[in-house]
């Protein structure tokens, strides 16, 4: 962990990891007993299954859970369908969690590999929503938001994490197929790698041009690299897609590249392990294997109140069970050990201006968290910024009074998304 | 093996750089002790009971404010005890017990638990506390008559109030050296310019104090003092002395600088430190009392959540 400098007059540098040779060993987790696949999309009120509790499927076979909703998962394993239940991810997300008994023999199924010969933007869509690394492929299909421009990120948005940047040096072929079907599928052939500055070398002859972010924490984060790499600031408000650019994990691409070249969806997913010691590792596990498994398989002990995260230490997001899956954005899993957690606390904001100063998008913090913990959120967003806010987590990280900032601004922001999408309920539920 | 164990979940970010209020406030009493303590050894015994009485009466008012109103017990965060101990830094040392229990009671329950405790106070509550008990028993704060008694060795007359009723021929015997150096009549912990001067430099380079308003401070006394002094040297004495005398180093680097009543933004912070100082002149030049520290600040921090809305344009904002 970061600590405060005994000099605090200057800001803190914090800067992400850099992958060195030295750590290219990728360390295999073997196929678990049972995955679980969590299928996106929220079923309706009397959902009609498209699938049953018994149905044999096979390693990259195509699964739709529900006969009305589109959203799928590739089964990453071969086995039978044990149990179909419903399943609640944050800020009220709704998941499909489909699990699956895994048998000895493994066989793959075809389906893929009949229509890879040729692509077109529909088979794609139909096969590339669940590859690792998480390809927001509908992104291409949608009429009201054109996309004039890719940019591959080979990097995390958080710190410590480095599975973006394994995935650059290691399979910068798979990559240039992937560039290249992405560029004849969509028909756009603005796209852009951005890498790590310290990994511009290895990154090149990849059809795409180069383009290097720096290392400074919070550099990374998409809008970050918009206004600093392309000079192009996103209003407040707005997701980068509304201006046209879709940012792309180079784990996604590198994932339609190898699926391009063998004929099989890519079914393991790259995964930055932090243990309690702060030693990383690069592990790869198939998707919807579970953290228990996981952590049997690096023999990994955990203690009562230890804390597990999904993602980086500044922005990731914790989970209360070993039995959580790992999905297709598990870029990273971090253990804290119950010693080294800092917790929140209650006290109120002293206006000592630290976060004033670290905040990278010039938030009003100190005026802004006033009104979010009296629960004015519309105030915060009409008067106070809340909708720069880029969720770098680095005022939490720096309150002297150890509130959650962070937390208060992300139910700030659910909280009028709510609002805008049904306003009668959210109305009626306060009364 | 790792089967029914629980974990603790709660909201990113999972790592903070360790920074604490206590961590703070025990740095800012640390630094503050680097003039209190040569202070105690001028004026001795007095002294000690005047800077121990105010701390434990501060503690106590805080901890009776607590029960009192049912809220959390926070004198744990050691601001209760550093406004105790500002307070006795600019009290002479021969204040009468019933002032310095008054005095805190002021400062701690009208100047900051009322507000709703620490980083509610609109004004510095040591300050707030200070301006009733002077405008209340203004015979205490006559330095020339409180510390009658001493005779420590060097010229016995509090600067300031020289200058005023004298003009500048009353502070030729104060040299720079001296008033530095401690040698001046004051507050306990007011009049140790080198060693506020060290224990702000301190604060200032850990980070628990800015920068920006100590030096704006400074520049304000300098430059307004400066132009008076250039239009009547006989009757309005030189930068030097102003930063040297009365509370201006305490003001600039312990009073002015306080968390909850002082700006945050860069411009803000300029324009405040400034106004602390140009208003500190124009009180001492011009106004009715002899130092204007305490109101010129109290002044400023009227005008904190105005001046602070002078801020940068957020990232992505259009207007």
């Amino acid at each position: 962990m970061i600590k405060k400098s005994f000099l605090g007059f200057a800001k803190p540098e914090i800067k992400y990891d850099v992958l060195d040779d030295v750590s290219l060993e990728l360390y295999d987790i073997p196929i678990p007993e049972s995955v679980v696949l969590l299928s996106d999309g929220s079923p309706s009120q009397n959902p009609q299954l498209a699938i049953n509790i018994g149905d044999r499927v096979k390693t990259g076979q195509k699964l739709i859970p529900y006969k009305d909703n589109d959203s799928y998962v590739i089964s990453s394993v071969t086995g039978t369908i044990s149990s179909i239940s419903p399943y609640l991810g944050d800020y009220g997300k709704t998941y499909t969690a489909i699990s699956i008994d895994v048998d000895a023999n493994e066989t793959f199924d075809e389906t893929f590999k009949k229509s890879s010969e040729t692509l077109t933007l529909e088979t794609a869509s139909n096969y590339f929503a669940f590859l690792p690394g998480n390809l927001p492929f509908h992104t291409f299909s949608n009429s009201e938001k054109p996309i004039t421009k890719i940019i591959v990120f080979g990097g995390n948005t958080d710190l410590l994490i480095t599975t973006n940047q394994y995935v650059i040096k290691s399979e910068l072929d798979n990559i240039t197929k992937g560039i290249s079907i992405l560029k004849t599928i969509t028909g756009i052939n603005d796209v852009v790698i951005a890498v790590p500055r310290e990994l511009l070398q290895g990154a090149g002859h990849t059809g795409a041009k180069l383009k290097a972010v720096d290392l400074e924490y919070p550099s990374a984060n998409p809008y970050f690299i918009m206004q600093n790499v392309f000079n192009q600031v996103i209003p407040a408000g707005k997701e980068i897609i509304d201006s046209g650019v879709c940012f792309l994990s180079a784990e996604s691409v590198a994932s339609v590249g190898k699926a391009a070249i063998t004929g099989q969806i890519p079914v393991t997913k790259i995964i930055t392990l932090v243990n309690k010691d702060g030693t990383k590792g690069l592990i790869s596990a198939r998707i919807g294997t579970t953290m228990k498994d996981i952590f049997n398989a690096c023999n990994i002990d955990l203690n009562e109140k230890d804390r597990l995260i999904i993602g980086g230490p500044l922005t990731g997001s914790s989970i209360f069970s070993i039995d959580h899956p790992v999905h297709t954005d598990t870029d990273a899993i971090m253990i804290q050990d119950r010693e080294t957690i800092s917790l929140s606390e209650d006290t109120p904001c002293i206006n000592c201006g630290e976060c004033i100063r670290i905040c990278p998008a010039k938030v009003p913090i100190n005026i802004l968290v006033r009104f979010l913990e009296a629960g004015k959120y519309e105030e915060g967003a009409d008067e106070y910024d809340l909708y720069s806010c880029i969720e770098c987590g680095l005022c939490s990280f720096v309150c002297v009074s150890k509130i959650p900032i962070f937390q208060l601004i992300r139910l700030a922001k659910y909280q009028l998304s709510m609002i805008i999408e049904q306003p009668d309920t959210v109305e009626a539920e306060d009364e | 093996m790792n089967k029914d164990k629980q974990f603790i979940v709660s909201h990113a970010p999972f790592w903070h750089n360790g920074s604490s209020i206590p961590e703070r406030n025990v740095n800012i009493i640390l630094a503050a002790l680097i003039a209190v303590i040569p202070g105690i050894f001028q004026y001795g015994l007095p002294a000690i009971a005047v800077v121990s009485l105010s701390v434990s009466m501060a503690m106590i008012w805080e901890l009776a404010l607590n029960w009192l109103t049912k809220r959390p017990v926070s004198i744990g965060d050691g601001n209760a005890a550093l406004m105790g101990l500002l307070f006795s830094m600019l009290i002479p040392a021969t204040t009468p017990f019933w002032v310095v229990i008054t005095g805190t009671f002021l400062v701690v329950v009208i100047g900051k638990q009322i507000f709703g405790g620490i980083g509610a106070n609109p004004f510095h509550p040591v300050l707030i506390g200070l301006a009733i008990i002077r405008v209340s028993w203004g015979e205490f704060f006559d330095f020339d008559q409180a510390l009658l008694n001493y005779d420590l060795g060097f010229h016995m007359a509090y600067p300031l109030a020289a200058l005023k009723s004298f003009g500048t021929s009353a502070i030729e015997s104060f040299s720079a050296l001296d008033l530095l150096m401690g040698k001046q009549i004051g507050g306990i912990g007011a009049t140790f310019g080198i060693g506020l001067i060290l224990g702000g430099i301190y604060l200032i380079l850990r980070g628990f104090i800015r920068w920006e308003i100590s030096v704006s401070f400074l520049a304000g006394i300098f430059i307004s003092a400066f132009i008076f002094n250039q239009v009547d040297p006989s009757k309005y004495a030189g930068p030097l002395f102003h930063l040297l005398t009365g509370y201006t180093l305490i003001g600039a680097f312990f009073l002015s600088t306080d968390d909850s009543s002082s700006p945050v933004n860069f411009i803000p912070m300029l324009i405040y430190g400034l106004g602390c100082g140009i208003m500190t002149i124009l009180i001492r030049n011009i106004g009715a009392y002899v130092d204007g520290v305490v109101f010129a600040i109290l002044l400023m921090n009227l005008t904190n959540p105005l001046i602070d809305k002078i801020r940068p344009k957020a990232m992505g904002k259009v207007m």
